[in-house]
């Protein structure tokens, strides 16, 4: 098949899955996760096609070195817009961890929602599942995990958002981008509101898609503005065309004094604010933990948050249209700076933070905080770079919190103390021994978000991040991005240590379970990934390493732009603040919590004071937004639009134009038409000089006779005939 | 079968008619008969429109499958029927919903015959307008549609329901259904006086009625009229077109009248007032206010563009406001139509660009996608309202396990509502806002936050409707709520799959559109 074609294909049988299972198949539990993995595990096999075939082709991303087909989609005037779909060496990369981590989490999702397990004594559509009761063959009643009451359902939106993602990387243009962009805003919605029974669950959805919404309409703008400045989308016919960038960069947007490039890039740029979870946007990610935990990993790490990510990486040369190597231009800084504050910001946050996931939520946002920056100060590279480990340590933790609450959970089950918290790392500890699995994939994990050295891939993504920031001599995002990653090293280090390490504080983690082969192997891979992918980007000139392995990433990756970006020198000064950091982090972590017993408060509550609750409430951000937003325009529309300017003002001017009609009626009615017209003229003239005596008259004809009726009836039957003879005829 | 073909419009137009004729000697007792005799009559318009449609070419100019007989000569009106890529889209969409309406009113019980036949009239009242192409044919048919809605909304409407009057002068309490009918009908008719004159004087001052030959030669016309100049007379002349349309659109501050009368009227008649009728407003400002009057319209665009912004962010804030879930969809159609009328006004402002043709095709398919997806949700509204007998949605939620299939179809026609690409609210929202923005940048900047505020009440709806826990109240007993039955999955079955087909490949109606645009107004 022509590599053009299965690229066209990419996205088809998710989404066929998604209607397959809604349409027919959904009262099948078995069939409908054999449609759904079948169908990730057929758009895996299509992207791996892809990718090697791209692998395979010399100068890939150069000119018209790259798989390429559109068809005309909307008509506009004389012309088209025309939509198709490309695959140049950013999407194939890009590519190659999405469809991995996509197919990871199809699998995972079978053990995840207990496939096999029987149905929950009191579980309704809704909510999580709260275990069956069984008996066993010696008469023991036991209580297990319970099957996912809706678990065709999860399969079905599993497949739409996959759907949606591989729409989004293998599209040519930003239309169909922002196509596949919604589409996923739609199915986190539907995932992160999976459980909806749960008012927190309901309420985290609507906030995710609000919240994103919020971006998007401004990216719309964007594109509306990209698309009249240019009459284009294609991705090939902007980014990669100079004489277009020149224009672009040249001519003012009137708006702050940006160029229209700046203006457009930043509108877009809004668009990834709030896909990508950073400040000011950010809220509504950690909430996003409501949904099942295969939805996070999906939202984290495969879809969501990398597509956003993906675009800024994508219009980078837009972004930088009118920057010349040195200082930074607006647009870019606007960019840096909200990605190295969100960096330190979330970081700060996770440092906080009590609940398994929300830790690696705000790591999440951190996470992307870097890779912002990184675009922002014009790091092509170690963005895209970082955004591909990521992904896939990110998955794997994800999965691998997911496998330690699930384990946790067979605790509570086990003990039937459904007041302790499955997701609690305080009530975890030990869990090494119970899970060895997941601890070991867990470790690599977090060891390679703290950027641990060498071994792992984040190390080699999040060094040359550091590494160019200090190139090009950006020190304030130096400082604040090296301190995160301390940060980071330390908060991932303190949730390994409270979850794995030392003894169980709780009964319930003393009867923590490892899950089934469907939710490790999906570890176990994702592991391998977070190890060796880092080894495909090895700076050339590092010191030992340098040179061994060609540093393929920047070589394949860099084509994708005009002008190939040159690696930035060596330099072994934030080498050693990468390995300074990431080390110290993981220490000073593992020394704060190694000795906590249970009952025990955070080690961190007494040394930072006040600062403690207010990194725990996470800087107030919910309450700001309450207050100031959402209780301002509850007001708006409840009260100013609807019961005041509706229903008073406008009603009220039409009511009184209307009464005002009434009353000149009535009046009418009352002052002339009853006094003059009835009273004076009919009832008091008419009836005393007319009509009465008139009456009086003719009341002489009624005399009773027939014979008088009859003549007169015969004489105005001789009138009436006379007069049509004469008028008539 | 000569016959048919020489005569398709007013084929098309009068079989509805001619089956509330036949209707008309039926005994009222027989329910079913007269029912599925209206439903299967309007299947007839349907079947020659989609006829037409594949007989039609969008590439010749002017009006096609022209019909003209002599009405009324001594003022030099004609019986002129035509149509062009414009006006088949909208034909479409009418003899579309028109059996979807009809099947979904089988659940009315009360008076079916009269019901029935009205509802035939209504087809008629509206195809009429579509097709007319002689300015006083087009008014007739204009008021024609009035009566028959006046009546469903007055006899058939919502029942209980009551209205608070408010007024400086004190208020009173009323009921809804009477005051919503009679807004309704005095609201437009106050419309259609300025209109009436106005298109009174043109036919006495160039002696014909004849839409094209008056767009000729009223654009070429200078002098004096009535003693002032013919631009100042223009002026007034634009402002009764434009009034008479603007309130059926409706544009803000003009749109009062919609949540009354889409609130009360019986479920179909919403699945029409919202489709189909809002479309005879925005059909007249395409059809006759942007070619009579090009340079009144290119002086006011700025003001219509405000009143549209106001109606996308009013709208959208006053549908979140709600706590009636037939009146949030209600005010949602005027933050929907609100789009249209930003489009026109982009056109307006620059027509013939590019840019203008672009927002102009934005705006015709935002018409037809609005027609689809603001009928499903009525729908959808009353088939909850006939189960639960409110609509109260303080009183619903947590209803998703009880009536999942329902739930299902609420969440997609909704997404349809709030313009999720992919579907087809989405290319019609993006085009507006693609062919508006070089033109009207800050208008269209700020009706973003409709936009936003969109997804807010549609949220809300969902929210408030399935989400939360398993509503004990409607799960069990008499009050128990049964799924969405086969008939009313048939009605919703065609909606949902033209959403989906026009969200994934809209070329096939949007070529036509675009033809008929660049024919019109190039």
């Amino acid at each position: 098949m022509a590599t053009e074609t299965i690229v066209w294909l990419l996205p088809l049988p998710p989404l066929l899955a998604f209607f397959l299972i809604v349409l027919f198949t959904n009262k099948s539990k078995a069939l409908s996760h054999s449609i759904g993995v079948g169908a990730a595990l057929l758009s895996f096999v299509g992207s791996m096609v892809v990718f090697f075939r791209a692998l395979s082709v010399e100068h890939f991303g150069e000119g018209e070195h790259i798989f390429a087909s559109s068809i005309p989609w909307l008509p506009t005037g004389d012309t088209f817009l025309r939509v198709g779909v490309q695959i140049d060496p950013l999407s194939a990369v890009v590519l190659f961890f999405v469809a991995w981590t996509i197919l990871m989490i199809f699998l995972y999702s079978v053990g995840y929602h207990n496939f096999g397990q029987p149905k929950g004594d009191h579980d309704h559509p809704g909510l999580p599942p709260h275990g069956a009761t069984v008996t066993d063959a010696h008469g023991h009643k036991h209580t297990v995990l319970s099957v996912e009451p809706m678990y065709s359902r999860f399969f079905a939106f599993l497949g739409l958002f996959a759907a949606g993602m591989y729409t989004l990387v293998i599209s040519d243009n930003l239309l169909t981008l922002f196509v596949g962009w919604e589409i996923m805003g739609l199915c986190s919605y539907l995932l992160i509101g999976f459980w909806y029974a749960k008012p927190s669950a309901r309420n985290a959805a609507i906030k995710a898609f609000m919240t994103t919404r919020v971006g998007d309409v401004f990216m719309l703008l964007g594109l509306a503005y990209l698309y009249s400045a240019t009459g284009t989308l294609s991705y090939r016919e902007i980014f990669y065309n100079q004489e277009v960038l020149h224009h672009l960069a040249e001519t003012s947007s009137h708006v702050f004094g940006l160029s229209a490039a700046g203006l457009i890039a930043l509108l877009l740029f809004i668009g990834t604010i709030g896909k990508s979870a950073q400040w000011p946007l950010h809220i509504w990610l950690p909430d996003a933990m409501e949904g099942p935990t295969p939805v996070s990993a999906m939202i984290h790490a495969a879809t969501m948050v990398s597509a956003g990510v993906y675009m800024v990486i994508r219009i980078f040369p837009l972004l930088t249209a009118d920057w010349h190597g040195h200082d930074l231009t607006t647009a870019m800084s606007v960019v840096a700076f909200i990605g190295t504050f969100t960096a330190i910001f979330a970081a700060t946050i996770a440092v906080a933070q009590n609940d398994i996931k929300k830790v690696l939520a705000y790591s999440t946002i951190s996470q992307l905080g870097f890779m912002i920056s990184a675009l922002g100060m014009g790091a092509y590279i170690a963005a895209a770079f970082h955004l591909v480990t990521h992904a896939f340590f990110k998955a794997l933790l994800f999965l691998g919190s997911g496998s330690v609450i699930h384990g946790m959970e067979h605790g509570v089950l086990h003990t039937g103390n459904h007041h302790v918290d499955p997701q609690d790392m305080w009530n975890m500890g030990g869990l090494r021994k119970k899970m060895p699995i997941t601890f070991w994939t867990f470790l690599i994990g977090g060891f390679a978000l703290s950027g641990f050295p060498l071994v792992t891939a984040g190390f080699w993504s999040k060094d040359e991040i550091l590494a160019d920031a200090f190139a090009h001599g950006h020190w304030a995002i130096l400082i604040t991005l090296s301190t995160a990653a301390l940060l980071t090293a330390f908060y991932t280090m303190r949730q390994i240590t409270l979850t794995f390490l030392g003894e169980p504080r709780t009964k319930e983690a003393e009867h923590a379970h490892e899950t089934p082969w469907t939710m490790t192997l999906p570890l176990a891979v994702l592991a391998v990934f977070a190890l060796g992918y880092g080894w495909v980007g090895i700076p050339e000139h590092f010191p030992g390493l340098g040179g061994l392995l060609p540093n393929w990433f920047h070589h394949f990756v860099g084509a994708t732009l005009l002008e190939h970006p040159e690696a930035v020198e060596f330099s072994p000064i934030p080498l050693g603040i990468s390995l300074l950091v990431a080390l110290g982090g993981l220490t000073l972590g593992w020394l704060v919590y190694k000795d906590v017993k249970a009952g025990q408060p955070d080690p961190l509550q007494k040394p930072l004071g006040v600062l403690y609750p207010f990194l725990q409430n996470k800087w107030y951000f919910d309450e700001f937004y309450a207050f100031f937003v959402i209780k301002p325009m509850t007001w708006i529309s409840e009260e100013f639009s609807y019961k005041w300017m509706d229903r008073q003002l406008i009603d009220g001017i039409l009511h009184t134009v209307a009464q005002t009609a009434l009353w000149i009626g009535s009046s009418l009615r009352n002052y002339f038409d009853k006094p003059i017209i009835n009273e004076l003229l009919g009832d008091k003239l008419g009836a005393y000089w007319t009509f009465q005596p008139a009456g009086r008259a003719l009341s002489k004809a009624q005399t009773g006779r027939v014979q008088s009726y009859l003549i007169g009836a015969v004489a105005v039957f001789l009138l009436v005939a006379a007069a049509l003879y004469l008028f008539i005829f | 079968m000569d016959f048919i073909n020489t005569h398709l419009l007013s084929t098309i137009l009068f079989f509805p008619v001619f089956a509330a004729l036949v209707i008309l000697f039926f005994p009222k007792e027989q329910v079913a008969l007269i029912r599925w005799t209206a439903l299967l009559s309007s299947l007839v318009p349907f079947g020659l429109t989609v006829w037409l449609w594949t007989m039609f070419d969008p590439q010749a100019a002017g009006f096609q499958f022209e019909e003209i007989y002599p009405w009324y000569e001594a003022i030099h009106s004609s019986f002129h029927l035509g149509i062009d890529g414009l006006s088949l889209s909208m034909v479409l969409l009418t003899t579309l919903l028109t059996p979807l309406a009809l099947l979904a009113s089988f659940s009315v019980q009360d008076k079916v015959k009269a019901y029935m036949m009205l509802f035939l009239f209504l087809e008629t009242g509206m195809l009429g307008v579509f097709l007319a192409m002689d300015l006083l044919i087009f008014f007739v048919f204009w008021e024609i549609g009035l009566v028959p809605m006046y009546f469903l909304i007055n006899q058939w409407g919502s029942p209980k329901g009551e209205r608070e009057v408010w007024s400086p002068f004190g208020s009173y309490i009323t009921s809804a259904r009477n005051y919503a009918s009679l807004k309704f009908m005095v609201y437009t008719m106050a419309g259609s006086l300025g209109l009436l004159l106005a298109v009174q004087m043109l036919g006495v001052l160039f002696q014909t009625y004849d839409l094209a030959t008056l767009v000729a030669q009223w654009s070429a016309f200078d002098g004096t009229l009535f003693g002032m100049d013919a631009s100042r007379v223009k002026v007034i002349a634009f402002w009764a077109f434009t009034i008479a349309f603007a309130l059926k659109v409706p544009v803000w501050p003009f749109h009062t009248w919609l949540p009354d009368a889409h609130t009360e009227a019986p479920t179909a008649g919403s699945m029409i007032l919202a489709g189909v009728l809002l479309k005879l407003g925005a059909y007249g400002f395409l059809r006759l206010v942007l070619p009579f009057y090009p340079v009144e319209a290119q002086q006011y665009a700025g003001w219509m563009a405000f009143l549209a912004t106001m109606a996308i962010v009013f709208g959208a804030f006053a549908s979140f406001g709600q706590t009636d879930f037939k009146r949030l969809v209600a005010y949602s159609s005027v933050n929907h139509m609100g789009f249209v009328l930003l489009g026109i006004a982009a056109a307006a402002k620059a027509i013939g660009t590019p840019d203008a043709t672009i927002a102009l095709n934005g705006a015709v398919l935002q018409m037809f996608n609005h027609g689809l997806s603001a009928a499903g949700m009525f729908f959808l509204v009353g088939v909850i309202y006939e189960r639960a007998h409110t609509r109260d949605l303080d009183k619903f939620g947590g209803l998703f396990p009880i009536i999942p299939v329902y739930g299902g179809i609420l969440i997609f026609t909704s997404m349809a509502s709030l313009g999720l690409p992919g579907l087809n609210g989405f290319v019609s929202e993006f085009l507006v806002v693609r062919g508006s923005f070089p033109l009207l940048p800050v208008f269209t900047a700020v009706s973003m936050l409709g936009l936003l505020f969109t997804g807010a009440y549609i949220l809300k709806g969902i929210r408030k409707v399935l989400h939360g826990p398993l509503n004990e109240h409607w799960a069990h007993g008499e009050h128990k709520l049964t799924d969405i039955n086969l008939r009313e999955i048939l009605v919703m079955a065609p909606l949902m799959a033209l959403i989906l087909i026009l969200g994934i490949y809209p070329m096939w109606l949007l070529d036509v559109i675009n033809k008929a645009m660049l024919l019109l107004f190039s």
